[in-house]
């Protein structure tokens, strides 16, 4: 057990601290049950050689996790490492099929959410999954509101909590708004005022800062050190580097379900970070191709939205990559969708070749050659109750078919022929979608639109969850598509991948176009500047 | 605030009854007196009762078809134990009622929460079966008002203070019901199974024994309701209250119950079911056929149904900061 | 061409089709339909009569063609509780010509475009409008009844000409009614049209996942509308068929007869969360219900009971297969 510096629980240490704070403290101190000994107390919360499996998969492979009071693990893993099954099984989702949990040094099973709850374990997640059409106050006590006479629910005092447990985060949240009527990083804040609200003595931050604005941000990490000096435990997953160097005490690595390593932040360097969660290098994984695009196919002209984006303008040549990079919510997906003709723009052209196209519906869309894949896969992407074939014929059953009626052997035909293009590794053309893994899913999405030989091919986060092997198999093939002369817009918030893939990006924040750029410009530190919207960057 | 109290649901349904009153009156003053209203409330009484269960079953994203089979076979029980032994205190006969309801509403809820069947197919197939089950006990027999005991029939009828026990019991049940689900624990786990079910399971919240308990509380109170309905009518036979689940979940509807799951309101269900009961009694007193009544309903379903989505569609995330209401 | 080679083929099938066929719901449940004949036929002497055969099947044609159209919806992922008041507005209008002197096919003409009408009417609430179906057809459920409420009240309306009523009680060739061939011509056009067409695809893969199946170019909202359409024209050819059977019309015509059907879809192994289902499981749930009905009436059961087998049957098809793997798990663990 590495020592090292650690913050004092009760906050006994000199330190400026805002008014609202001291607030916080009070009923913080209490929500502590910690040792205050001279010895280093060992970890609130460790699990050891968990194994999950689902049906198919090894989630989990007998992996390791400690998380120390006062301290904040991070934990660091691709898509796909297990970091979100450890989640489900800290907070009582799923059950592990082996290994041990140990609470202060004491094996303990957690069988359902309430039981995790109750041993003070509390997640603020990746999506806020709390209640819309419930109050601020109430969405902080669901499942444990104060009670009072028969066991009825003390609104009075309740609300009182609430308003303490915002104010001591310094968020000015009236109790009784509906949560339906908040911003997303006002829901952020009642998120984490919930897992305030228990006698919580590990935290979990799935992915906290994903939606927040850079002030935002600042005021989370402010909020994870009162956490800290509260005395609690923390574990932080997240995948920007800088987050991770600038608040963790320690970190954990886990690849495809496999401990990796573990130690203290301050010794380990970033480079070889990014080792252990790849495994390799992650150099020369892009392919090197020679941009030579060809004559302009997609002219897109002022596109608007009342709500979501504003003044989209650009033009995509035959055989050219674009990106579109920007900070999760700028916007990207939510215009991919309104030129793919899911929703209607409220101003805003489409021209084709030169010709101006209406595009009313994806059916629209995909007869004028424009073809998205989307972010969200299951759900948008691909069909998974029906079999392969079916998938990627669906849309172009009217190619494959005679007069209405179907003609299965046509249709294996056309998908054996896309699915052979894509290297999918599936055990027979009817098996269902569902039963495929990530990256041969994302391969069914992609060959499904190449079978209705698109012009224009929109891939909106293409390689999102889907393990190392098939990601770069992804990026060769897109670098095939655009040599053949398919034009590729390629949505991404992976920097390496824009920067790798495309021959332009169009940086995107709070639905406009921060910039264009090519070329010399094109470097991590202009992308993230513009998406950021950090000063200078306007130049 | 105000603005909102104003557009709520309760606030429309008090004006559009206090509308639907005035018209009335202007022609037919004596339709608002203070006695016809209570006796307004007094027959509306029953649908209040199954609507404020059906409520609860709704708000955690199921339904309950069976409440009126529930309803008509815990009546002919009762009536039918009252015949055999009319010495049975009324007070026993009121639990025999509520538990044999709770028992068949735990029936579905068991298939809904422990075998994950469809709450519509459930109840399809228990509102078929109870029916059945009171054919068979009764053997297609009616039980007439000269089998019951006079207790057993003054019961609902009773007055208290000028109003009658019927509409004393709907009162204390929309009152407890109101206190149950502002600020019972499993009022506001219904409320938030049913707005979230995902979140839900992650606060810890066992959606599936949330919606068990919804359908126990419906099938309690469509018990209740049995005796009450039996006594009042003073006749139990097969088809009582045949096709009242419709009303009763049209009661629902209009009373702002999203089917969606997750929001409504005790006073809105309340509205809901006093908008029909005013209009089933307005109907003979200003010269319609009651057979307008289906169809007036019917409307009125499709009316509430089509605001109620509007006034819950769901906001986009709004990513232009003009776009965005200050905070 | 490819990243990496070709020289591996996946293959088509694993399983051929017949052997998919022969693990199936329909596979079981046709066992449990020659179960239910077998079991009759002891049960009654007057059972294996052909005449008696053949009026059993008026018990169900008329459902069945209701549960055909609604079986598409259903899988479809949406419902509609309306066809039974669809039938008895239809029913009614078809009343109301007859009075003024309408002939049999200005009859069946009303009666199909009264279906055609009420199914846009759903179809445009729940399409258009964007409105759950299940509420919207519980509200045109009252008001289409309502409506031949308030046309009738307490009255009937009678006097269907000779040529009118054969649709309901003729026969084509010896014990075979009309209506039970038209149940069988209709049986294969829905099934061609679900297992065989264009249509019938986007139909399962919208039940699958109405996302996706938008976002693959599907017109989602136009095969919905269709899909509502298509239910209540075969609900107007119920009508017709009914009508003539029952020689009147009265308001409560067809009353409870929504419940049956899905019943019948139900049990013929369609989801009622949408996207799966087959028509023959539709065919075969038809006779299943029929001859319990039509034993269960030869021991002298009276209907209301039979109510009880047929719930009971719902729920246990539904409840059997989820016991038994729940029970299965729990062996393994």
């Amino acid at each position: 057990m590495t020592g090292g510096p650690r913050d004092d629980p009760a906050g006994r240490l000199p330190r400026p601290m805002p008014a609202s704070v001291t607030g916080m403290q009070m009923h913080a101190k209490d929500m502590t049950a910690e040792p205050r000994g001279e010895t280093a107390p060992g970890p609130v919360l460790a699990l050891d050689g968990i194994v999950k499996t689902f049906p198919g998969v090894r989630a989990l492979d007998g992996v390791h996790l400690a998380l120390h009071p006062g301290e904040v693990t991070a934990l660091v893993g691709e898509n796909g490492a297990g970091k979100s099954t450890v989640v489900k099984i800290l907070t009582g989702i799923y059950q592990p099929d082996g290994g041990e949990i140990r609470l202060d040094g004491s094996p303990v099973r957690f069988p359902t959410a309430q039981a995790a709850s109750e041993a003070g374990i509390t997640a603020i997640h990746q999506e806020t999954v709390l209640f819309d059409d419930l109050t601020v106050a109430e969405n902080i006590f669901v499942g444990h509101a104060p009670r009072g006479r028969f066991g009825l629910i003390d609104w009075r005092g309740l609300k009182a909590r609430a308003r303490e447990i915002l104010d001591g985060i310094g968020a000015r949240i009236d109790p009784d708004t509906r949560l339906r009527d908040l911003g997303i990083a006002s829901k952020h804040l009642v998120a984490i005022a919930r897992a305030l609200s228990v006698e919580a003595r590990v935290v979990i931050m799935d992915e906290p800062t994903a939606a927040l604005s850079h002030k935002e941000i600042e005021e989370l990490y402010e909020l994870v050190e009162q956490l800290k000096r509260a005395g609690k435990a923390i574990l932080f997953i997240s995948h920007k580097f800088d987050e991770i160097f600038r608040i963790a005490d320690r970190y954990t690595v886990f690849r495809d379900g496999a401990f990796i390593a573990e130690g203290r932040i301050d010794e380990v360097g970033h480079d070889d970070l990014v080792k252990m969660m790849v495994g390799r290098s992650v150099d020369a994984i892009f392919p090197a191709r020679a941009a030579d695009p060809g004559d302009t196919v997609l002219a897109v002209d002022g596109f608007c939205h009342p709500t979501e984006f504003d003044g989209i303008s650009f033009t995509l040549r035959r055989g050219e990559i674009l990106g579109f990079y920007g900070l999760v919510g700028a916007g990207r997906s939510e215009f991919m969708q309104a030129l793919f003709g899911i929703t209607a723009p409220s101003a805003g052209s489409v021209s084709i070749d030169g010709a101006p196209v209406r595009i009313a519906s994806p059916a629209d869309a995909v007869r004028h050659g424009i073809v998205y894949v989307p972010e969200d896969r299951g759900r948008q992407g691909a069909i998974t109750a029906l079999p392969i074939f079916q998938n990627v014929t669906l849309p172009s059953l009217a190619r494959t078919s005679r007069r209405g009626f179907l003609r299965m052997a046509e249709e294996f035909a056309l998908a054996r022929e896309y699915t052979a293009r894509l290297d999918l590794r599936a055990a027979a053309l009817d098996a269902e979608v569902g039963t495929l893994s990530g990256g041969n899913q994302q391969k069914v999405v992609i060959a499904k639109w190449l079978a209705t030989k698109p012009r224009v091919i929109i891939l909106d986060e293409p390689t999102k969850g889907i393990d190392i092997g098939s990601k770069a198999a992804v990026h060769a093939f897109m670098a095939e598509l655009a040599a053949q002369g398919l034009a590729v817009i390629m949505v991404s918030s992976e920097i390496p991948e824009v920067l790798g893939m495309s021959d332009r990006v169009i940086v995107m924040r709070e639905g406009r176009m921060a910039a264009e750029l090519h070329g010399g410009d094109l470097t991590p530190e202009t992308l993230v500047r513009h998406a950021a919207g950090i000063e200078g960057a306007a130049a | 605030m105000i603005a909102r109290l104003l557009t709520s649901r309760e606030a429309l349904l008090t004006g559009a009854i206090a509308l639907l009153l005035v018209l009335i009156a202007s022609r037919f003053p004596a339709f608002v007196e203070p006695g016809n209203l209570a006796s307004v409330f007094n027959d509306t009484a029953p649908l209040i009762l199954l609507a404020l269960g059906q409520m609860a079953v709704i708000l955690t994203r199921c339904i309950d078809l069976s409440v009126a089979a529930n309803l008509a076979l815990t009546g002919m029980v009762v009536a039918m134990l009252n015949a055999a032994a009319p010495g049975v205190p009324i007070a026993v006969i009121l639990v025999l009622a509520v538990a044999l309801g709770a028992l068949m509403g735990m029936v579905n809820g068991i298939l809904v929460w422990k075998l994950d069947i469809p709450p519509i197919v459930v109840t399809l197939g228990t509102m078929t079966i109870f029916r059945g089950i009171i054919f068979v006990i009764s053997g297609g027999d009616w039980v007439n008002s000269h089998e019951m005991s006079a207790a057993f029939k003054a019961f609902p009828r009773a007055e208290i203070l000028g109003l009658p026990v019927l509409s004393w019991i709907a009162l204390t049940v929309i009152a407890a019901f109101g206190l149950f689900m502002a600020r019972a624990p499993l009022g506001r786990a219904f409320f938030a199974v049913g707005g979230n079910p995902h979140a839900a399971v992650y606060t810890g919240l066992n959606v599936g024994r949330a919606q068990f308990w919804a359908f126990t509380v419906s099938g309690a109170l469509a018990g209740l309701t049995g005796y009450l309905w039996v006594s009042r009518y003073a006749v139990a036979y097969v088809d009582i209250a045949g096709g009242f689940e419709l009303e009763v979940v049209a009661a629902c509807v209009i009373g702002g119950i999203s089917i969606a799951g997750g929001i409504g309101s005790v006073g809105g269900t309340v509205l809901g079911a006093l908008f029909l009961g005013v209009i089933k009694n307005a109907l003979p007193v200003v010269n319609v056929s009651p057979f307008w009544q289906l169809a007036i309903s019917g409307t009125a379903i499709l009316i509430a149904v089509a605001m109620n989505a509007r006034a819950s569609r769901r906001k986009g995330r709004v990513i232009l900061k003009r776009a965005e209401a200050p905070a | 061409m490819s990243a990496t080679g070709t020289d591996r083929v996946i293959p088509d099938r694993l399983q051929s089709p017949f052997q998919r066929r022969l693990k199936s719901w329909e596979t079981l449940l046709l066992a449990v339909a020659v179960a239910i004949f077998v079991l009759n036929s002891f049960a009654s002497p007057y059972f294996l009569n052909a005449w008696n055969l053949s009026d059993a099947t008026f018990n169900f044609t008329e459902k069945a063609m209701i549960a055909f159209a609604m079986a598409l919806l259903v899988i479809s992922g949406e419902i509609d509780l309306s066809v039974a008041s669809i039938i008895a507005l239809a029913s009614t209008a078809m009343g109301a010509a007859v009075q003024i002197g309408a002939g049999a096919p200005a009859l069946i003409a009303i009666g199909l475009v009264v279906g055609l009408a009420c199914g846009a009417f759903n179809g445009v609430l729940v399409t258009i409008m964007g409105l759950p179906s299940i509420v919207v057809t519980i509200g045109t459920m009252s008001l289409f009844r309502g409506i031949a409420y308030i046309v009738l009240g307490d009255q009937a309306y009678g006097g269907y000409p000779p040529d009118f009523t054969w649709f309901g009680r003729g026969y084509v060739f010896w014990v075979i009614s009309f209506e039970l061939v038209l149940f069988f011509a209709l049986a294969l056009v829905f099934g061609v049209v679900l297992h065989k067409t264009n249509f019938g695809r986007s139909v399962y893969a919208i039940g699958n996942n109405p996302t996706g199946a938008l976002f693959s170019g599907i017109r989602v909202t136009r095969v919905k509308f269709i899909l509502f359409l298509l239910t209540g024209l075969m609900s107007g050819v119920a009508a017709v068929c009914l009508t003539g059977r029952l020689g009147s019309t009265r308001p409560s015509i067809a009353q409870g007869w929504e419940l049956e059907v899905v019943t019948m879809v139900v049990l013929g192994g369609v989801s009622i969360l949408g996207g799966s289902g087959s028509i023959p499981g539709v065919v075969i749930a038809a006779f299943v219900m029929g001859l319990v009905t039509f034993g269960l009436g030869l021991l002298n059961v009276p209907g209301i009971v039979m109510s009880i087998f047929i719930g009971l049957l719902l729920i246990g098809v539904i409840a059997a297969p989820r016991i038994w793997t729940r029970l299965r798990s729990r062996a393994a663990a």
